[in-house]
């Protein structure tokens, strides 16, 4: 015979109050332990939803960073085929914006030695080593960080589009929250009017995503497409977000209802650039200033 | 009990990186994410003492909350799965009782029995990791849907589990 064991009796006489509290603590400890392990997970749930998630609990964390990114470089074999095609598609496309493959007109020949126009984006490649889509706030992991230059708050994007912004950095590593997050809103347009919006994700599906606060005078098709607005100083104007799928206006609101078809597949992603702004600095000290006053 | 103890490190490190490696990267539609880990929780021996077990509850999902990013997630559903597990295994109690020397396995007890006892627990399990997931219960119905969708897939992949590992032990 085997008894489960849940409560023990070890003192049978009470005669103190202690006593009594000891037999209490003994006899209950299982009801007990549960409850204070209980609250602190939910502790560490509640935590995390308020602040940032502690770097040491994150997949930026050198360990399982680790784990995951050898993980990575074996399933990485069975996607070469569609990686290589990714990076094929890439380079006919940088290739097709070479100045040879521009006709040269040397009729309008115009040299500045400006100041003024310095390089404002860098872009630094990236791959990703761990990822999700299946969970309310999804994250991607990548297998650079401070010491490759990567900060958070940088943009996040694919050859296909906006990926999400970074959170997190360690120095190998670096944690995206990305678009289809509950918890990101990016700034976005539409190309054709110049409308803009917040990009919002409801948590069902991974390719789709809602934008919000286009105005009820704006003029949206089906298949207009989406892309950043450029005002956040993350994303540079004009990287794609997708695509309209489907337009509401309820009677009486005054913003529209957009259904937006992502145009990255983000069960699909292996390389990704990192956008740096060179002088986002200055415009977040010019901003902050200006609000101050 | 000390003679289960490699076994039981080997389920514990072999149900968490197929967990991690394997069942976390494949989504089916979105509704369906199976959790095998629990597997561990739901297979300790009979006699093991409440602490150790809400200890063993607590660090399995710790783990699998550490690699996927949702700190206190899994835990505090492993642990809510732990506290559950020695009531449902009084409830369930054949009439003659445990045998010493058996384990909670569809080997030793049988596939109606085993089926019973894991369902409510995976069950336990899922309803508290999706609903606390979801954080509200604004999405009532769709977390529910979740819930049993992937209760199917878990005991499904339990139940095969445990075929595998039944070919050492005499069957019932």
């Amino acid at each position: 015979m085997v008894t489960i064991p849940l409560t023990t009796d070890f003192f049978t006489n009470n005669d103190s109050c202690m006593r009594d509290f000891i037999r209490f603590i003994i006899k209950y400890h299982f009801a007990i332990l549960f409850l204070i392990i209980e609250v602190v997970s939910l502790l560490l749930v509640v935590n995390y939803n308020a602040y940032q998630r502690s770097t040491f609990l994150s997949s930026a964390n050198a360990v399982t960073g680790g784990i995951l990114k050898r993980y990575n470089t074996g399933s990485e074999y069975l996607m070469l085929r569609e990686i290589n095609e990714d990076l094929a598609r890439e380079n006919a496309y940088l290739r097709s914006r070479l100045p040879e493959s521009y006709r040269a007109s040397k009729d309008y020949f115009n040299m500045v030695h400006d100041s003024l126009n310095m390089q404002e984006y860098v872009y630094r490649s990236a791959r990703v080593i761990n990822n999700s889509t299946n969970r309310r706030f999804n994250y991607v992991t990548l297998n650079k960080g401070r010491l490759n230059g990567i900060e958070p708050e940088m943009g996040v994007i694919s050859n296909k589009g906006a990926v999400g912004i970074v959170k997190n950095v360690s120095n190998h590593y670096a944690t995206v929250i990305s678009i289809i997050n509950t918890r990101l809103k990016i700034s976005a347009k539409l190309k054709e009017s110049d409308f803009f919006g917040s990009l919002e994700w409801d948590g069902t599906s991974y390719q789709h995503v809602s934008l919000l606060d286009i105005p009820r005078h704006a003029k949206v098709n089906v298949g207009d497409l989406v892309v950043t607005s450029g005002y956040s100083s993350i994303f540079p104007e004009d990287i794609q977000l997708g695509s309209v799928e489907s337009v509401k206006l309820d009677k009486g609101a005054s913003f529209y209802r957009i259904k937006v078809k992502l145009s990255v597949d983000f069960k699909n992603l292996a390389f990704v650039e990192v956008i740096g702004h060179t002088s986002r600095d200055e415009q977040i000290k010019l901003e902050k200033e200006t609000e101050d006053d | 009990m000390i003679n289960y103890l490699p076994r039981y490190l080997f389920n514990f490190v072999f149900f968490t990186l197929v967990q991690v490696l394997v069942l976390n990267n494949i989504q089916l539609s979105g509704f369906v994410n199976p959790y095998l880990y629990i597997i561990f929780i739901i297979t300790l021996p009979f006699e093991i003492p409440g602490w150790l077990l809400l200890l063993f509850g607590f660090s399995s999902g710790m783990i699998i909350d550490i690699f996927s990013n949702t700190p206190g997630m899994h835990a505090s559903a492993t642990v809510f799965m732990s506290f559950v597990r020695p009531y449902v295994l009084r409830l369930f109690a054949p009439r003659d009782e445990y045998q010493p020397g058996t384990l909670p396995t569809m080997g030793y007890y049988g596939i109606g029995w085993f089926l019973r006892y894991s369902a409510i627990l995976v069950f336990a399990h899922h309803l508290f990791l999706f609903f606390i997931e979801v954080f509200s219960v604004t999405h009532f119905f769709s977390t529910l849907v979740r819930v049993f969708t992937s209760m199917l897939l878990t005991i499904l992949l339990i139940v095969i589990a445990q075929l595998f590992s039944q070919g050492k032990k005499q069957g019932r």
